[in-house]
């Protein structure tokens, strides 16, 4: 394999945006008929090579090679028409047009100048059935599909443009377990047929599944290329964060030296909206961590939203301390102390255009009023206050949020939220696209916040050990249905498991 | 030098300063100001003056914007308060009485803010965009304006309501005290209160404001209700200035310059970030421009032509991608015979 020449090689590329050193001195190379993951920490500069190699960012130093040739890209088209084709981690497809539309925008077959719908409909069908295996009905609009099928749907245009090269960006994050197997049988289908695919994933265990090669980066260095079945995954991890790994170590679970968790703090009854969520109710202590498992769309998140007052309620009450009826406005959960993080970064959570500074304080400066003005001194000190607690880079409180990367744009949200003490902070998918460092930092933070402070949790993520780690009890959901509450010696990954694929379930 | 350059009043301020010296060189006497009668003469009082109504608007129309709306019915809202002002004075037996004057100003402004409150509502819980939404006052407007005015143009003496727009105070005219006060009002509304950034997380992002605790759509109103107020005071200066309301041609395009104001002047029209005092600048060279050309005489019927002419190359200056990627051509030429020189070497 060694003696095989690489189709892509990328040697001492350097970027360098204002201010920040983006990447030195970084290499990289793939080769045909393998995958390639590439890891490192949120910042360490993965998407920034990405960019660079997809023409989207001009590289100031460092040739790329393709096929032997130096290349230089201009703009992601050209990188595209050159062969190499990128899915992003979340689907840039057009979700209002259909599903053959998107496979073929922007090089539709015509005649005479007019398009030949027909023939893009039958090759769109075509292409999905024979290289992914997929039969769907491709004159629906994009968005009636699942993430899942979007992606695939993506990965079949970079696939009908000829890639030789194909870019995966976090494919993995919004699937559930079975997409994610259907996934790897199609990427490992086109290995077998030669083409080279350059992985990334913040999931250790998919690393190991699918990759032949790694290569490291760190604060946008080049730390080492290896291949998978040499490097031991704590090497992986401890090169990934730079340091020695008792942040992974699990964390105790113990009652002891818990108070308060038989108080309730809020007590949802037959709580529920119609065609949404089934009525549940469930009840969370004091201090107390709740874990929500099920698979997408089990109704993790509308349940959540419920608690929130982000959906109005429409039968159930909800019940806080003494208190009682319903919250129908995020104002008014906010007001009562509750606090949610949304799985939807992007569009959910960070104001993009504003400073961390201005994100950082906006929910407490909506709590009090208009007129009510925190000082601008108070602000500064606040936001460094919180990038220091949270470890926020860059740590510049003025800087623009939409630079940051995910995980630094999830710490954001969390010091918005902290800042306002809540009683019950709901965190819905905290981690996901996030790093293993950052991830076990926010574990740390659920664990040690509902420990000292009796903040509660409403937890929810799609990894199944992460839920475990950090729940005191989980709640399991299925078809938009609560079904199951696990307690103590209960929780286990495989008791989890068991109960979110159902008892006599054939599809899982 | 590349700081300045990167400030958000660097380019407005110096296209402003470009189209003065080039009326400067055309007509030296253009920044003669001369006192006759204790008022101030030349033709950047002028401009000034006949700018008023526009930066007023413009103002409202920056809010707007940032909230990542477009409020096109100004032009109608002008039009319809100068009319029911006019109409009120022109009813009464003595037009020039205080309390005439006052309650005409107050009915015209009020139904000012009712008309703003209207395309608030129609935005934010009708959920039509706004470009459509204040479409539908813009059309009708011009139609509230004529029934008002019963297709005629209404002539008012009243030399108190014609002060509005034509008289002044200290030396220079009385709608520089009003956009003064407003500009100000407006300033210290959004800087001095969390109005400003809440607007700005709004017009970024209305979804996730809500969910951080903001009331989105109790913002949305009130900034349409502020610039419905903003074009009403607008039409009181413009009919004041002229004693009378025309239904049909008051305020005629003024959403368009003030749209374009507010752009020139750094506000995107992807909403978020704003800058009023940009729209200062930005109205300032729309009405600059529109002076110069009538003095240096372009022919009447090709004056939109030029217009427009400038307004794209000052657009295309004020664009960070044109700007860049006429740089960027420039450094990758560089780059690429770095490039061949190494390879050859």
């Amino acid at each position: 394999m060694e003696e095989q020449r690489p189709i892509l090689q990328m040697t001492d590329i350097h970027k360098q945006f204002p201010g920040v050193k983006a990447l030195s001195n970084v290499q990289f190379r793939l080769f045909p008929g393998e995958v390639h993951a590439l890891m490192g920490e949120n910042g360490a500069g993965k998407s920034t090579l990405i960019k660079v190699l997809t023409g989207v960012y001009a590289n100031d130093q460092g040739t790329v090679e393709l096929e032997g040739r130096t290349i230089s890209l201009q703009s992601p088209q050209n990188a595209v028409e050159l062969g190499i084709s990128t899915v992003y981690q979340e689907v840039n497809l057009c979700p209002n047009l259909s599903v053959a539309e998107n496979i073929f925008i922007g090089r539709e077959p015509r005649r005479y100048g007019r398009i030949l719908w027909k023939e893009i409909n039958r090759r769109a069908s075509q292409l999905l059935k024979e290289r992914l295996q997929l039969q769907i009905d491709v004159t629906k609009p994009l968005h009636s599909y699942s993430v899942a099928i979007q992606q695939l749907i993506a990965i079949a245009r970079a696939l009908d443009v000829s890639a030789k090269v194909l870019i995966l960006d976090e494919p993995t994050s919004s699937l559930d377990q079975n997409e994610v197997k259907q996934l790897f049988q199609i990427m490992n289908q086109l290995k077998n047929e030669g083409l080279a695919i350059l992985f990334v994933t913040h999931f250790l265990d998919q690393v190991y599944e699918m990759s032949d090669r790694i290569t490291i980066l760190r604060n946008g260095e080049f730390v080492g290329e290896y291949l998978a079945k040499d490097l031991p995954r704590i090497d992986l991890v401890s090169k990934m964060i730079g340091k020695e790994l008792h942040m992974l170590e699990d964390i105790p679970k113990t009652t002891e030296g818990r108070i308060g968790m038989d108080e309730v703090l809020i007590q949802a009854t037959a709580l529920g909206r119609q065609g949404v969520i089934a009525p549940f109710s469930l009840q969370i202590g004091k201090g107390e961590v709740v874990g929500l498992a099920g698979l997408l769309g089990s109704g993790r998140t509308e349940l959540a939203r419920l608690f929130f007052g982000a959906d109005r309620t429409d039968q159930g009450e909800l019940k806080l301390g003494d208190v009682g009826g319903t919250v129908q406005s995020p104002k008014q959960a906010i007001n009562q102390g509750i606090a949610f993080c949304s799985e939807n970064r992007k569009t959910e959570g960070i104001i993009e255009n504003l400073t961390i500074r201005e994100n950082i304080i906006l929910a407490l400066q909506a709590n009090r009023g208009l007129f009510r003005t925190i000082p601008r001194k108070k602000q500064d000190e606040i936001a460094e206050e919180y990038i220091k607690k949270l470890n926020i880079k860059p740590s510049n409180p003025e800087h623009l949020v939409k630079n940051l990367s995910g995980g630094n744009q999830q710490k954001v949200i969390l010091a918005r939220w902290l800042i306002m003490q809540p009683k019950l902070l709901i965190l819905d998918e905290p981690t996901r696209g996030i790093d293993v460092g950052t991830k076990a930092e926010i574990q740390k933070l659920v664990i040690s916040l509902s420990r000292e402070q009796q903040m509660s949790f409403l937890f929810i993520s799609s990894e199944l050990e992460e839920v475990v780690r950090v729940s005191d009890r989980i709640a399991i959901l299925r078809d938009r249905k609560k079904i199951q509450e696990m307690n103590g010696q209960e929780i286990s990954q495989h008791n989890v498991l068991q109960a979110i694929a159902g008892g006599n379930s054939t599809h899982g | 030098m590349a700081r300045l350059m990167k400030h958000h009043l660097f380019w407005p301020l110096t296209m402003l300063a470009g189209l003065l010296l080039f009326n400067l060189c055309y007509s030296p006497d253009f920044f003669s100001i001369q006192i006759r009668n204790g008022h101030l003469y030349g033709s950047l009082i002028d401009i000034l003056n006949f700018g008023a109504p526009l930066i007023v608007v413009a103002i409202g129309m920056t809010l707007v914007i940032a909230t990542k709306g477009v409020d096109l019915s100004v032009g109608s809202i002008v039009a319809i308060t100068g009319a029911l002002a006019c109409m009120t004075l022109s009813k009464s037996s003595d037009q020039n009485g205080f309390a005439v004057v006052l309650l005409a100003i107050v009915i015209s402004l009020v139904l000012a803010i009712v008309l703003g409150l209207w395309n608030g509502l129609l935005v934010s819980l009708g959920g039509i965009q706004p470009i459509i939404a204040t479409l539908i006052l813009m059309v009708a407007g011009r139609g509230i304006a004529q029934l008002i005015t019963s297709g005629q143009i209404i002539t008012v003496s009243s030399p108190r309501y014609n002060y509005i727009g034509a008289g002044s105070l200290l030396g220079l005219p009385f709608s520089v005290f009003i956009v003064l006060a407003i500009f100000i009002t407006a300033l210290l509304l959004t800087r001095k209160s969390a109005l400003g950034l809440f607007i700005e997380s709004v017009g970024t992002n209305s979804e996730a404001s809500r969910l951080a605790g903001i009331r989105s759509r109790a913002i949305l109103i009130s900034v349409y209700a502020f610039c419905g107020i903003c074009a009403g005071i607008a039409g009181l200066i413009l009919s004041s200035n002229v004693s009378s309301a025309d239904g049909n041609n008051a305020g005629l395009w003024v959403e368009l310059d003030a749209i374009l104001a507010v752009v020139i002047g750094g506000t995107s029209m992807n909403g978020g970030r704003f800058y009023l005092s940009g729209t200062l600048i930005g109205a300032l060279i729309i009405q600059t421009l529109t002076t110069t050309i009538y003095m240096i005489g372009v022919p009447p019927e090709i004056t939109l032509v030029v217009k427009a002419f400038v307004v794209l190359v000052v657009c295309l200056i004020q664009s960070e991608a044109f700007r860049k990627k006429i740089f960027e051509r420039r450094k990758y030429r560089k780059y690429s015979d770095k490039a061949e020189v190494t390879r050859h070497a």
